[in-house]
């Protein structure tokens, strides 16, 4: 930047823009040196597995067998034992679906889409996040393959993926569900590419640290997965721009996956699906959902391993502010959908809302409401966002509601459609509660094993951003 | 920094990168070919209880399909005969031939003869055979040659592909209805008569579905 004399009155325009310094705050607090963040975050990887751990990975996997039983008692009777019965053929394996692959977004748009726009608060979040988007992908895919029932269909050719097959029938391409197999497996193989681009370097510097240390099995295991990763120059740059394409490509996943997963619903005919506002309400509730996860999970992990440091005041600040955000959205889509069932003067469609409301389904409706369109107006208040406790019951309130927002869109919607004479209410069998219950056990499962084996944030990525990697100042040439 | 890896394990990615392509394209080949009722059912042929001779009853002696399938123009199924239709013949011919003890034991007790089904269209497939047969399709296109087989063998794959491949284009396979169950005829295409075939299929309304409903009821 070229130097300008401070003597003279300053032109009305300006020859070149010289922004302001407006004073961020620090992504890393206490001055923490590049040591402290390889030290801290390695040691979780190397120190001894913690007692609570153990704890916890036992309680999780108690947990999962639930699923795991569920599903085999599901694929070895049939399908009758979930509750799903005319006229509701759609219910909690879909809510289900809708709920996991919602909680996912946070994590891609944390990754893809905060690193196009430079959000550098990202770095210390983005790991776990995608960690979590991930997981999030594994527990949702469960449901829409095992709701068919007989799952070896889901694999064979010609079912979901297009491939020549002896029953001569072809995808139709025309069905938004088949949009869905595309852009879900789409979503898990961007985010798992992208997750472990993200680790190499952070895989290498274990492999070394291992290496030095005289672990030779585990130097082993973590340089193959390093993939020969040396931190020179060239494969820096090589892995710079392979992040930054992937990041290019996962940006339109953030909208296009939640927008296709809404189609499943706007596109059919049902009163309370039929609605344009859907895309653009799903992503947002999606988003929300993510960032009410993310949430969840970074609180306890940061004050169990003191990561106060790393994830600051200013990092809940800004996941608050997203969560409000999306959440105030998402208030908003609920109030225009009752505008336009009114304003669109379809008896069905007003019907549909007005039964939503006040129907046999209320009370999830009305629990959709509190934990969706209230509980983040609390972000408002900086008192709020600095009680950490608070954020996350606040959190889990985010999570709840999500669920029940598409329990109230899935099921109200078929439990009274047109016709009278076809109506019904659902009840869940207690296959799907404990089916459903156990997908948490089985997210904790895979997230217990990455904080416990993997390096739980990228160590390069926060360097760069600490004053330390920048030591002439940008502002100052 | 010591070495933990040989040099060869510079190739390994590629290696491994290979080695998945191959193996998802051996997989992919595999599948399409083997496990497919082209592969799987074709040929079948089980040992029946009786060494019933299809060549030599419906070829050489020239006995017409429906005297044994008798209820195959007028109901969903083409029916297996009792022992009584055998014996309106074996009453007289061969009536000590120990090859026919099973159906003379059929005949007196009246449980019937343990053939083995060869054609088994599953539960979840409506087939109905008058509504085949009185539309001009013979059953030598769904059986194969059955009057020339010693003994009778899955013949052709019955895979949804083999159903849909008429369904969706019946003119080609369709008969002169008096030629249904002449197995030596041939279609009214091979004789060079598609445009009468058309008309047939216009005519007698031949409408046959390829909707899912059609068939998975």
């Amino acid at each position: 930047m070229s130097s300008h004399s401070t003597d003279q009155a300053a032109p009305a325009i300006l020859a070149e823009v010289r922004p302001a310094s407006i004073p961020r705050r620090e992504l890393v607090e206490n001055h923490r040196d590049f040591h402290w963040i390889t030290e801290k975050i390695c040691g979780i990887v190397e120190g001894k597995t913690p007692t609570w751990w153990w704890w916890c990975f036992g309680a999780a996997a108690f947990v999962a067998s639930f699923t795991v039983s569920g599903l085999i008692y599901l694929v070895s009777t049939g399908v009758g034992v979930w509750g799903h019965a005319n006229p509701v053929n759609w219910a909690w394996d879909i809510v289900n679906f809708v709920f996991w692959i919602g909680i996912g977004h946070a994590g891609t748009l944390i990754s893809a889409i905060l690193c196009l726009l430079r959000q550098k608060w990202r770095t210390s979040i983005n790991r776990p996040a995608e960690a979590m988007t991930i997981f999030a992908v594994v527990c949702a895919a469960i449901f829409p393959v095992f709701h068919v029932g007989r799952i070896w269909f889901a694999v064979m050719p010609g079912y979901l993926f297009p491939f020549p097959n002896s029953n001569g029938i072809w995808q139709n391409f025309r069905s938004p569900l088949e949009w869905d197999v595309f852009a879900v497996s789409t979503y898990g193989t961007v985010s798992v590419l992208f997750w472990y681009i993200g680790l190499i370097p952070d895989l290498g510097t274990l492999r070394d640290r291992f290496t030095s240390t005289g672990n030779i099995v585990k130097a082993r295991i973590y340089g193959f997965f390093a993939m020969g990763w040396r931190g020179s120059n060239r494969q820096w740059s090589n892995y710079e721009m392979a992040y930054l394409i992937l990041a290019g490509i996962a940006t339109p996943l953030v909208l296009s996956v939640h927008t296709i997963v809404s189609f499943d619903f706007a596109v059919s005919l049902i009163p309370g699906w039929h609605t344009t506002i859907f895309p653009p309400y799903f992503v947002a509730g999606a988003i929300f959902s993510g960032f009410g996860m993310v949430l969840t999970l970074m609180l306890p992990l940061r004050a169990i391993y003191r990561l106060e440091d790393v994830i600051t005041q200013y990092h809940i600040d800004c996941m608050c502010k997203i969560t409000l955000a999306t959440g105030t959205m998402v208030g908003y889509a609920y109030s225009m959908e009752f505008f336009i069932a009114w304003y669109g003067a379809n008896p069905y469609e007003g019907f549909a809302f007005i039964n939503r409301a006040f129907g046999h389904y209320a009370w999830a409706y009305w629990i959709m409401i509190t934990c969706n369109v209230i509980t983040p107006q609390f972000f408002w208040f900086k008192s709020v966002r600095e009680n950490t406790t608070l954020v996350w019951i606040l959190c889990i309130f985010v999570n709840v509601g999500m669920w029940f927002e598409r329990f109230v869109i899935i099921v109200t919607s078929l439990a009274r459609d047109f016709l009278p004479s076809s109506w019904g209410y659902y009840s869940p069998s207690i296959v799907e509660i404990f089916t459903f219950f156990g997908t948490f056990g089985v997210f904790s499962f895979l997230f217990l094993l990455f904080i416990r084996f993997l390096p739980i944030m990228p160590m390069s990525e926060i360097k760069m951003v600490i004053p330390a990697a920048d030591p002439h100042g940008a502002d100052h040439h | 920094m010591s070495k933990i890896f040989p040099k060869s394990a510079n190739a390994l990615p590629l290696q491994i990168v290979i080695f998945l392509f191959v193996l998802g394209g051996v997989a992919a080949a595999g599948i399409t070919y083997y496990a497919t009722p082209a592969y799987l059912r074709v040929g079948y042929q089980p040992v029946q209880p009786v060494p019933f001779d299809h060549s030599l009853h419906a070829g050489q002696l020239g006995i017409d399909c429906r005297y044994c399938h008798a209820s195959v123009e007028k109901s969903a199924t083409s029916s297996v005969p009792a022992a009584q239709t055998c014996m309106n013949c074996h009453s007289v011919i061969k009536t000590t031939s120990p090859l026919l003890e099973v159906v003379r034991e059929s005949y007196k007790t009246g449980d019937p003869v343990p053939w083995v089904k060869i054609h088994q269209a599953p539960d979840y497939v409506y087939f109905n055979h008058s509504v085949h047969v009185n539309r001009g399709v013979s059953c030598v296109e769904c059986h194969g040659k059955v009057n020339e087989m010693t003994a009778v063998y899955h013949a052709k794959s019955h895979s949804m592909s083999f159903c849909l491949n008429c369904h969706r284009n019946p003119a080609t396979f369709i008969r002169d209805p008096q030629d249904v169950f002449n197995l030596d005829s041939k279609t009214l295409a091979e004789q060079g008569r598609l445009a009468d075939a058309q008309k047939f299929v216009h005519d007698w309304k031949v409408k046959p579905p390829q909707s899912c409903s059609g068939c998975h009821r």
